[in-house]
C-alpha cells in the first residue's frame, strides 16, 4: 500500500509534539508562523511554545538563551526569513557561541527554492544553503519527502549542535517508501549507473528522477544520489561512489555558481583529486519576478525537468567525445 | 560577597588602576568605555547582588550576568581575576599570544556567558535565559549589562518588547548610559531621549542612578532583583565614558582614544 504524502514540515512538527510529551526539556520557538499540527503544541504545551512575533533576530537569541539553559530548542519560521533575516544572530549566539557552550538549536525553514511559487523573490529562498554551509559547527539538513524530514527528528532531539533544517513548502510525492535512508551516511543512492551520477537535494531529487527515467530511456546508464545532509555526509564513503563515474551532475534548488551545492562538489573533486567532469545545474541568473506555476518557473531558470534533461544529455554526450 | 560603601569604593578605584595597568600594557583594549561601567560591576560582583561561584563559573545555581558591551568591559578582567576566576598573573598577558584575555573578551574567559564583541546581542540571549530558568522553575536572576549606545541595534528592543509581554522579573537590564559611541554623543547621532521613559513605556519598571555612586548603584540594584512584580526591570546608570582620565572623560571620540603611557603613569601614581 502507498504512502500518502505529507508536508515535511507537519511530520516533523508531530514527532516533536509526541516527544514533548515524554521530554520537559524541549522548547518551540515560532516567528508567528503556524500549521495545523503546531496548534496542537501550541494547545498541548503553553509552557514550552512561545510565539517572539514577526521578530527572527529576536528567535535566534531567544532561541540561544533557552538552549543554554539546557533546552532542546527547535525554532521555527520562513526559510528566507529564519536564515538571512538574522544571520549575524546565527552566527553570533549558534555558530560561535556554541564553539564554546554546548547547546542545541534546531531551525526548521520552511519554503526551500520556489516552494512558495506565487510570493515572489521575497519568500523564494536560493541563496540559503550557501550561507547556512559557510558557518562552522552547523548541519544543514535538506531532506526530500517527508519520511526523510520526520526521520531527522532523532537526530535532532539527540544530537549536540545548531542544524538548519530546509524543508519544502509544499506536499512532495514519497521518495521514501521503504524507510528513511541512512542519517549517519547523508546521503543515500537511489540507483547506480555508469555514464552519469545525479546528485540532488531536496525538491531537485524529484527533478533528478524524472530526468534519470528520460536519459535511461534514451540507452544512458545513470546513477542518482540524494544529498540530505549538506554539511556532514560520509565523504569517503561517497568519493568511492562517485569515483566510477566519468561525470557527475549537482542539482540544487538555489542560485547556480554562487557557493551551494554546487561549490561544494566542485572542492571535493578537486582536493579529492577525482578525474570525473561535472556540471552544476542551479537557478541561472538573478531574482525574477514571472508568475507561473513551480515547473514552469524552473524551466525560466534552468531547472525545470526540459531544461535539465538538455543540459544533461550535452554533457554526457561529450563525456565521451 | 557583600562589602560595605567604603570597602565597595575602595574596590572600584581598584579596578580602575587594574584597568588602566592592563589598558598601559594592552593599549589595544578599549579603555574609555571599560571606565564608565567600572562601578556598575564591582556593585553586582562585591555588592551581594550576584550569586556567583568562580569554581564553577557556569553552575546551575549562579544567576546570569551577560555582558553585551564586550569593548567597555575590559574592567572585569582585574574583577574576575580577583575573585578567582583565573590568576591575577593573566592580567600581565592581556592580548598576548597564548592569552585568553583579547582586546574584546570572549567566552573562553571563565565569568563570560555569551559572545559579546559584536554588540546588541546581549539583551536577546539573556532574554531566552531568563525565560528558560522561568520554565524550569528556577528562582536564578539574569543580569545584563549593555551601553546606551549598544541600543539603537533594533534587535534590542525586539527583546525588549517580548519581555514585558512574558512578564521577566527575573531580567534585569544595567545600561551604561555614558552618552557617547564611537563617533560622538548619541544625542547627536541618533538620541534616546529619556531611556527611563522609553523603557516605562515598553512596560519595563526602571530606576535611574548616578552610575558612578557605587553604593547607589549596590543599592538601586538590590531593590530591584527583590522586585518580582510581573515586569522586567532596567537600572539606568548615568556615567561618563573614560571617567577620571583627564581629556577621555566625556570626550565625544574618547572610544578610539588612547590617552599617552606617561599619563596613564602619571595617573597611576598621584592616585595611589
Amino acid at each position: 500500500m502507498s504512502i500518502k504524502p505529507l508536508a515535511m514540515r507537519d511530520v516533523l512538527l508531530d514527532r516533536i509534539w509526541r516527544a514533548m510529551a515524554e521530554d520537559a526539556k524541549i522548547y518551540f520557538v515560532s516567528a508567528d508562523f503556524g500549521s495545523p499540527v503546531l496548534d496542537k503544541i501550541r494547545a498541548d504545551f503553553p509552557d514550552r511554545f512561545v510565539n517572539v512575533g514577526i521578530a527572527e533576530q529576536n528567535l535566534i537569541n531567544i532561541s540561544a538563551g533557552l538552549a543554554l539553559e539546557g533546552y532542546t530548542v527547535f525554532a521555527y519560521a520562513i526559510a528566507p526569513f529564519i536564515t538571512m533575516r538574522c544571520y549575524e544572530q546565527i552566527r553570533v549566539s549558534l555558530a560561535l557561541l556554541s564553539e564554546v557552550r554546548p547547546m542545541n538549536v534546531n531551525l526548521i525553514g520552511v519554503g526551500a527554492g520556489y516552494s512558495y511559487v506565487v510570493s515572489g523573490p521575497t519568500h523564494q529562498c536560493y541563496e540559503d544553503l550557501t550561507l547556512m554551509r559557510a558557518l562552522p559547527n552547523f548541519r544543514v539538513l535538506s531532506p526530500s519527502d517527508h519520511i526523510s524530514a520526520g526521520a531527522l527528528f532523532d537526530r535532532c532531539a539527540s544530537t549536540k549542535g545548531p542544524k538548519y533544517l530546509r524543508f519544502d513548502a509544499q506536499v512532495l510525492p514519497v521518495i521514501y517508501e521503504n524507510g528513511a535512508p541512512d542519517l549517519d551516511v547523508g546521503f543515500h543512492i537511489h540507483s547506480t549507473g555508469k555514464d552519469v551520477c545525479l546528485i540532488a537535494t531536496g525538491y531537485m531529487l524529484h527533478t533528478a528522477l524524472n530526468v534519470a527515467a528520460n536519459l535511461t530511456a534514451a540507452g544512458h546508464s545513470v546513477g542518482i544520489i540524494d544529498l540530505f545532509d549538506i554539511s556532514n555526509f560520509a565523504a569517503d564513503q561517497l568519493q568511492a561512489v562517485l569515483s566510477s563515474y566519468a561525470g557527475i551532475v549537482t542539482l540544487e534548488e538555489g542560485f547556480r555558481g554562487r557557493g551551494g551545492v554546487d561549490s561544494m562538489f566542485f572542492e571535493f573533486i578537486a582536493r579529492r583529486g577525482l578525474s570525473t567532469r561535472m556540471l552544476n545545474i542551479g537557478v541561472e541568473g538573478g531574482y525574477r519576478f514571472e508568475l507561473g506555476s513551480r515547473e514552469e518557473l524552473h524551466e525560466q531558470v534552468g531547472i525545470g525537468p526540459q531544461s535539465v534533461l538538455s543540459s544533461v544529455t550535452t554533457f554526457v554526450q561529450s563525456l565521451s567525445d | 560577597m557583600n562589602m560595605s560603601p567604603i570597602d565597595l569604593r575602595e574596590k572600584a578605584h581598584w579596578v580602575w588602576r587594574e584597568t588602566l595597568a592592563v589598558h598601559r600594557r594592552a593599549p589595544e583594549t578599549r579603555l574609555a568605555s571599560s571606565l564608565s561601567s567600572i562601578e556598575i560591576f564591582v556593585a553586582l560582583y562585591y555588592g551581594g547582588v550576584l550569586r556567583f561561584d568562580p569554581t564553577q563559573p557556569l553552575a546551575e545555581h549562579r544567576d546570569r550576568c551577560v555582558i553585551s558591551k564586550g569593548h567597555g568591559s575590559i574592567c572585569m578582567y582585574p574583577i574576575l581575576a580577583d575573585l578567582g576566576y583565573f590568576p591575577l598573573d593573566e592580567l600581565k598577558r592581556v592580548c598576548q599570544t597564548g592569552s585568553f584575555l583579547g582586546g574584546i573578551p570572549d567566552p573562553v574567559i571563565p565569568g563570560y556567558e555569551t559572545v559579546n564583541g559584536s554588540l546588541g546581542h546581549g539583551v536577546g540571549v539573556a532574554t531566552g535565559m531568563a525565560l528558560g530558568l522561568k520554565c524550569k522553575g528556577s528562582d536564578r536572576s539574569v543580569f545584563v549589562v549593555s551601553g546606551d549606545g549598544e541600543l539603537h541595534e533594533g534587535a534590542n528592543w525586539e527583546a525588549i518588547m517580548f519581555a514585558s509581554q512574558h512578564k521577566l522579573d527575573n531580567l534585569h537590564l544595567i545600561i551604561d548610559d555614558n552618552r557617547i559611541s564611537m563617533l560622538g554623543y548619541t544625542d547627536d547621532i541618533v538620541s534616546h531621549g529619556s531611556l527611563s521613559a522609553r523603557l516605562s513605556a515598553f512596560g519595563w519598571d526602571c530606576l535611574e542612578v548616578d552610575g558612578h555612586d557605587v553604593a547607589a548603584v549596590q543599592a538601586a540594584l538590590l531593590k530591584m532583583k527583590k522586585n518580582r512584580a510581573g515586569k522586567p526591570k532596567a537600572l539606568i546608570a548615568r556615567t561618563l565614558k573614560g571617567h577620571g582620565v583627564p581629556g577621555l572623560e566625556n570626550a565625544p571620540l574618547s572610544h578610539i582614544m588612547n590617552p599617552k603611557p606617561e599619563l596613564i603613569d602619571s595617573l597611576l601614581e598621584q592616585n595611589p
